[in-house]
């Protein structure tokens, strides 16, 4: 009798890229779904079309580079970056941040670097600089939750200013958007104020405005979630959000009235999403253990000095870029000792 | 007993159940038998019988010719019909010379039979493994390595520890497991017989613990008999645990070096299969003939372990358990980690085979496309070596074979447990043969350049020693016919004996010449 002949191992194969790509989607339902509940149909009409544009760009430059569409839509990743864009950007944002935002980072940061797997960089980071620096404007009207209820703001409403870049009739930004924690800081500091002034503020709950607390929890679920299921390991979270807050209770303990409390960092801004959906991203970040804690170390400290010292309120989407700059090498350097050598890995 | 861990290793759906359940069966003498000249890592054996030969069970058939070699016996008595390429099991899926017998159905021994030695204990390690060597064992575990080379003492190297390999971590392989059911005392018997050998003050007998009979067995055999130095050892079931680095660390703490062995650490591993087979060979006299091969898996209708001859095709080791179920597509031998699926069911089975296991479509699932490496680490986090497959797969499609190596190519056990992680189902173990095999063709391309320079560069000398020469005799000789007329009678004395000179060095040179000549004409 005659056989096919196949290579080994003769097992059922376990992950797949798709699958792994899909739990880390599902991982962040709950935090997409909080901060829904708190700012708005905007956070889920960017999902939607952000992610709608990803794969559009994604079949576009996959089609041009004539490879299988149909296996490459199936991995999921442009859906994943898409998402990841969007949840960084500011609800109610107009159209057009959206799909330049996807568009450099599908077409730039991914396909001309040669694809899945291929990217240097961040590509959901990239398409967040890009429009970021472009478009700072856009950029810093972050709807508030009581705005927003007390202008009874509807989903159309949300797709009218969306898709306009305008607000409806006899609305205005000032009444519906508000600092965001990172703002409202850094701000309070710049012109004088304490730290103490600051989060005392009533929009303030334990340690951060009480929206970015809640969505930062659940996101965190999401992330231990993606722990628990070994779709991420333990290093690059846990050294990036211990070494943002072992840096900031530094400072704040040297000065509580000047530099933030390590709980307002840790819960602030996009430190816990950055942690555990961001800085992970296996294809950008360092891939041996001991490289992955540093490639961490060095997110959570260049997330500080840009927050603390930096020109900009947030600072995790540049820390993440700088050190995927840095992954190869930290990744040459890092190796494991191999089983039966001595000393390094270098045999 | 204080064990330890190695890096990585995953815990696989053992599927051991379904082979154990049935008692070992042993087959009979099929009509023809194919038995390879080539079974095992070395050289190819030397065919010692010519077709038509009348042949005796136990007969040497396949002369070992090199130091890294091993003899290949008749498993049973009839006739020689020839040497024919036959398929073998072997990845290629291609043909080898086999030894084609027909069986008489007496099964006869013959009349120069190896000498059964009971008292092994007075003989010396020497002949004992002179033994082994002439009864052509190799590693019975799979990987067919001569067993008689990893006897010979190591100079400088003291052997104080016996391991035995009972862990048999793959999936599916129960072979190990039944024997140690089935023969725990003839195993114990082969342990002390090669602790004797090499002067193993102690052995360590390791047997996973997910095979609770064979442990309760051995237990029991080492405490009704004069085994007070041999230890039964339950060690946890980790694939690749039965890898003998790993077992080693995992009972020791500490690591083979690299680039070393065993016995750099005072230690020898052997598996249960080999030292059953020492034990035959020693004390009754057998040549290894025959083993215990699990024929296994959801392909087919009654997995169990069966005995069977070298050289019975699997074709019939399948029909004894049962036959093939319905729409079976993959036949593998081995587990199914390492094993390497077969193109045919006429190959037959040879002393590495440890292990049948047939699937059908829907066990073994095709995996999906092949997708790029995402460096997501899964394969880093299992690897027993502790490299990194992820950075070796980029070096190995790149053909870096230099930087390959600096990470550890050869360090690389192929275990598979990367590539059975891996969610862009990428062959990586492939990758890692196909860079090994790359390097050693090289490595041998090289050696051949290397020598044909040499070979060049002498016999530009020679020319150029031989022009030099040529040009000083000459000389000489203008020399001396310019000098006769001057001095005819006082120096002819001298001119005589310069020519006598020469001509003693020109018999002597050429000879030399020839000599070197020759040597690089045979070279050629």
């Amino acid at each position: 009798m005659r056989f096919r002949t196949r290579t080994s191992p003769h097992m059922v194969p376990g992950h797949s890229v798709g699958g792994l790509m899909r739990q880390v989607l599902y991982a962040l339902i709950p935090g997409t779904l909080a901060m829904a509940w708190f700012f708005g149909w905007g956070v889920l009409v960017n999902v939607v079309l952000s992610v709608l544009f990803a794969v559009m760009f994604e079949a576009l430059m996959v089609t041009l580079r004539r490879r299988p569409v149909g296996v490459t839509l199936g991995d999921s990743s442009a859906v994943l970056a898409g998402w990841l864009f969007a949840l960084a950007i500011p609800p109610l944002a107009p159209v057009w941040v959206l799909l330049v935002g996807t568009g450099f980072a599908i077409v730039v940061a991914k396909h001309l670097y040669g694809g899945l797997g291929y990217n240097p960089f961040n590509p959901a980071m990239v398409g967040y600089v890009v429009v970021l620096v472009s478009f700072p404007r856009e950029l810093s009207l972050w709807p508030s939750p009581e705005g927003l209820a007390d202008a009874s703001f509807t989903l159309w409403q949300t797709l009218q200013t969306t898709l306009t870049g305008r607000l409806p009739e006899g609305m205005d930004w000032d009444a519906i958007t508000r600092a965001t924690p990172m703002d409202m800081m850094r701000e309070a500091l710049v012109s004088g104020q304490t730290v103490h002034e600051v989060t005392r503020s009533p929009v303030f709950g334990s340690f951060s405005q009480t929206e970015w607390e809640w969505a930062g929890n659940l996101f965190l679920l999401g992330g231990l979630w993606l722990l628990y299921r070994r779709v991420i390991t333990w290093h690059i979270p846990v050294s990036m959000l211990l070494s943002l807050a072992t840096i900031a209770g530094v400072f704040w303990v040297i000065d509580p009235d000047q530099f933030a409390s390590p709980a307002f960092h840790v819960f602030s801004g996009a430190a816990i999403i950055g942690a555990f959906f961001i800085a992970t991203d296996p294809v950008s970040a360092a891939t041996t253990p001991l490289g992955r804690i540093l490639f961490g170390i060095g997110i959570g400290i260049l997330t500080y000095i840009i927050r603390t010292w930096g020109g900009y309120p947030d600072g995790v989407a540049f820390a993440v870029l700088l050190m995927n700059m840095v992954a190869p090498t930290l990744d040459h350097y890092t190796r494991p000792r191999i089983f039966g050598h001595s000393g390094d890995g270098r045999g | 007993m204080q064990l330890h861990h190695f890096h990585g290793g995953l815990k696989l759906d053992e599927h051991k159940a379904e082979s154990t359940a049935r008692p070992l069966l042993t087959m009979g003498v099929p009509k023809y038998l194919y038995v390879p000249l080539s079974q095992h890592i070395g050289a190819q054996t030397e065919c010692v019988v010519e077709a038509g030969d009348r042949i005796a069970k136990g007969q040497r058939i396949g002369r070992a010719k090199d130091y890294i070699c091993a003899n290949v016996h008749a498993p049973t008595s009839g006739w020689i019909r020839g040497i024919v390429e036959h398929p073998v099991p072997h990845p290629s899926g291609l043909s080898a010379p086999c030894i084609k017998i027909e069986t008489d159905g007496r099964d006869r021994w013959g009349d120069d039979r190896l000498e059964p030695w009971r008292d092994w204990r007075e003989r010396d390690p020497r002949s004992l493994r002179e033994r082994v060597r002439d009864a052509g064992i190799v590693g019975m575990g799979g990987a067919a390595f001569p067993t008689a080379v990893k006897l010979n003492p190591r100079p400088g190297k003291r052997i104080h520890t016996l391991v035995v390999n009972g862990a048999e971590c793959e999936p599916y392989i129960t072979c190990d497991d039944l024997l140690m059911r089935t023969h725990p005392e003839a195993i114990l018997e082969g342990a002390r017989i090669v602790a004797h050998m090499v002067g193993a003050e102690r052995v360590l007998f390791a047997v996973e613990d997910n095979k609770p009979e064979a442990l309760r067995a051995l237990t029991d055999a080492v405490a009704s008999g004069e085994h007070d130095f041999i230890r039964i050892v339950s060690i946890p079931s980790v694939y690749p645990t039965g890898g003998e680095r790993q077992l080693i660390k995992v009972l020791t703490g500490r690591e083979v070096p690299s680039a070393g062995l065993p016995a750099d650490l005072g230690m020898v591993c052997h598996n249960t299969g080999t030292l059953k087979a020492i034990r035959e060979a020693v004390v009754a006299g057998q040549p290894l003939i025959s083993r215990i091969v699990t024929v296994t898996g959801p392909g087919v209708r009654e997995p169990r372990n069966v005995e069977a001859l070298i050289g019975t095709p699997f074709a019939d080791l399948v029909a004894a358990a049962g036959g093939y179920r319905p729409d079976v597509d993959r036949l593998v031998m081995g587990g199914p980690m390492m094993g390497f699926a077969v193109g045919d069911d006429a190959v037959p089975i040879i002393k590495g085979t440890n292990c049948l296991l047939a699937t059908r479509p829907q066990d073994t699932p095709q995996p999906g496309p092949v997708m790029p490496c995402i460096r997501c680490g899964e394969c880093t986090r299992v690897c027993p070596a502790n490299l990194l497959p992820q950075q070796m797969y980029w070096f190995a499609k790149s053909k870096d074979f230099d930087t390959i190596q600096d990470y550890g190519l050869f360090d690389c056990i192929e275990c598979g447990c990367c590539a059975q992680v891996c969610p862009s189902n990428i062959p990586l173990v492939q990758y890692y043969r196909f860079a090994k095999q790359e390097i050693w063709g090289r490595e041998k391309e090289r050696q051949k350049a290397d020598l044909a320079r040499e070979r060049f560069e002498f016999r530009q000398q020679r020319q150029e020693r031989e022009e030099r020469e040529k040009a000083e005799r000459l000389a000489r000789k203008k020399a001396a016919l310019a000098k006769k007329d001057s001095a005819p009678t006082e120096k002819k004395a001298a001119i005589e004996d310069a020519i006598e000179r020469a001509r003693a060095r020109k018999t002597a040179q050429p000879a030399k010449e020839r000599s070197a000549q020759d040597r690089e004409r045979a070279d050629g």
